[in-house]
């Protein structure tokens, strides 16, 4: 326990409006509470949940075991959001995690936000296969059964869709939770076969420089890989938090490509083509390329760049009285780790340093924290992530003004959200 | 990566390269040989030199009858667009406020036309058409885009001759530039 003089430092401010160091609630948590004029969240009229009453659900024994669990039915509420499909479609379209409702940083898989382009297929793994081919020595087909006889390793990393906050291109702040904006991103442990491993049985020519993914769903899904990340970290994935991947994950075996837009990572992978060139396939030439102003597009924008967003306090999620507050979110950046986390209670004027929940991981979601004391006046929050090669995140007119408006895909920007003197919370440009 | 280094071998006189894994892991060798039968039936992936195009040709007038039946409810009227993909027109305004991607404006290669409606399209019934049905329709579609004639035949020669209006107007983001 730290020292009254510790502790009073702690609760100085460090940046404008609020913010304390960021370590008061690492080193205190809840004991800070009602403590150096923090206010107490005022309690409401007693009932029968509170002393001295003993509730139901102790006074019978509770249900059996089940051979899978669910989530709560008082949690009903927790489900992916913006579920939008194509006309005329059902399956070709997105929806996406509801990053408001969760903590921590591995997504539920049944909360792994979707993007899909011909719907869901329902493979049956004794009869999906793996087809590597083209410029290889031995063109090699694996069964399901034949890759599970692989060494594997297991990482806890990020995929984001290279569309995710598109509506933060549009003139107006969209409305909509944090979620629905910026939840086309996701974070599990995937565990698989490294590709190189596949890839050297097959035995390369001198000039594969790249390679051909392929889906078994009913857009055959295809893009171009880069051999050099085929061969780095790209990853045969089969596992996906501990158990086999979800159908809408890629059942039964999907490309993993740690960082890098999360279209290449291709699911139902049934066909890689060892090519010494890019295929240009629909989705790398036509849709996940950005326009910018000037006319021209940026073609083969692969790693995600740096970026977070304040998960709470954020839209829908009204703050219930001044006091002391924790504000909390994600950082993330495809080309290493999150070095830094800034965040703003006074629109940017101010920043003080966010903590870093540990472990703290490569191309990984991480979470931040900090705590803040909400006088009940008007406030912009905002936050900033800076990776280990020192890219931090633009704001969004920095952003705009470098791509214009119609670049659609790889939105980084830093993120507002306006707290009113009511506890709302809102979207906005600032 | 492998990364070869050199290795001196004692007493023998003799180096070897020697490819050291950094993944440090061999596979146990499970994966059955493909035969070339097996292969062609899947490699359906065209590339912009064209190679693996099939046999076959088709006409713009044959294109239109099939785009008529098979991908106006969705494409709309000579590509017009609604309720999906607007595939027709827009050249000019890529740099404009209200940029217009279809297939005559924005992509860049004629080839992945012809695959990317041979692996996908129409919708509710994916790899469905037939090779001279596929040229079919990827002729009609670049008329309607004046990229080519009303006369012009698109077969396995004649698509990779193709150049697409806007593609010299892509910069390459990969590999990246040093920092």
């Amino acid at each position: 326990m730290p020292s009254s003089r510790t502790r009073s430092a702690l609760l100085e401010e460090v940046a404008g409006n609020g913010l304390l160091h960021r370590r008061i609630f690492l080193t205190q948590g809840a004991a800070l509470v009602g403590a150096g004029g923090v206010t107490v969240l005022s309690a409401g009229p007693a009932t029968a949940a509170d002393p001295p009453d003993t509730p139901p659900w102790m006074r019978a024994p509770g249900a059996g075991m089940s051979g899978y669990g669910y989530p709560g039915k008082y949690e009903d509420n927790v489900k992916r959001t913006g579920i939008t499909s194509q006309p005329g479609t059902t399956g070709s379209g997105a929806s996406r995690t509801p990053l408001e409702k969760l903590d921590g940083v591995i997504t539920p898989s049944g909360l792994h936000f979707e993007r899909h382009h011909g719907g869901v297929p329902d493979i049956d793994p004794a009869a999906h296969r793996l087809l590597i081919h083209g410029l290889v020595k031995r063109p090699l087909i694996f069964t399901m059964e034949a890759l599970l006889r692989y060494p594997m390793v297991s990482r806890i990393q990020f995929i984001e869709c290279s569309g995710n906050s598109r509506p933060m291109l549009s003139p107006a702040p969209p409305a909509g939770s944090c979620g629905a904006i910026h939840g086309l991103v996701s974070c599990s442990e995937w565990t698989g076969v490294p590709l190189a491993i596949l890839l050297e049985e097959a035995g390369p020519d001198r000039n594969a420089q790249w390679l051909l993914a392929e889906g078994a769903d009913a857009a055959a899904m295809s893009r171009s890989v880069p051999m050099a990340k085929a061969m780095d970290d790209a990853l045969i994935a089969l596992y996906q938090n501990g158990e086999r991947l979800r159908p809408e994950n890629g059942y039964p075996v999907r490309l993993f490509l740690p960082g890098y837009e999360g279209n290449m990572s291709v699911k139902w992978l049934r066909r890689i083509k060892v090519t010494a060139v890019p295929t240009m396939t629909k989705d790398e030439t036509s849709k996940y390329t950005d326009l910018l102003a000037t006319g021209k597009s940026l073609m083969f924008t692969y790693p995600m760049e740096v970026k977070s967003v304040i998960t709470a306090p954020s839209p829908e999620l009204a703050l219930k009285g001044p006091g002391l507050h924790e504000i909390s979110g994600l950082a993330w950046s495809g080309v290493g780790k999150v070095t830094k986390l800034e965040v703003s209670a006074d629109g940017g004027r101010s920043w003080a340093e966010a903590a870093l929940t540990e472990p703290v991981l490569s191309k990984a979601l991480t979470r931040f924290r900090i705590a803040w004391r909400w006088d009940g006046g008007p406030a912009v929050l905002k936050s900033r992530a800076t990776d280990e090669t020192g890219a931090s995140q633009p704001t969004r007119d920095k952003l705009l003004a470098d791509k214009g408006t119609q670049f659609l895909y790889h939105y980084n920007a830093i993120q507002a959200w306006s707290v009113t003197p009511s506890g709302e919370v809102r979207n906005v440009y600032a | 990566m492998c990364t070869p280094s050199v290795v001196s071998v004692a007493g023998l006189g003799i180096t070897v390269l020697v490819i050291a894994h950094a993944l440090a892991a061999e596979g146990p060798n499970v994966g059955r040989e493909a035969t070339a039968a097996e292969i062609a039936g899947w490699d359906i992936s065209i590339p912009p030199d064209g190679s693996g195009l099939p046999p076959g040709s088709g006409t713009v007038a044959a294109g239109a009858a099939l785009y008529a039946s098979k991908c106006q409810s969705c494409h709309g009227e000579k590509g017009a667009g609604q309720p999906n993909d607007r595939l027709v027109g827009g050249q000019g305004t890529l740099s404009g406020p209200t940029p217009v991607r279809t297939v005559g404006s924005y992509w860049p290669y004629a080839t992945t036309l012809f695959d990317y409606v041979r692996r996908a399209m129409p919708y509710p019934q994916p790899q469905s058409l037939s090779n001279d049905e596929i040229y079919a329709v990827t002729a009609y579609l670049l008329h309607l885009n004046g990229v080519i004639a009303e006369s012009d035949v698109m077969n396995a020669r004649t698509l990779p001759q193709v150049k697409m209006p806007n593609r010299d107007n892509f910069i390459l983001a990969y590999p990246p530039r040093p920092r």
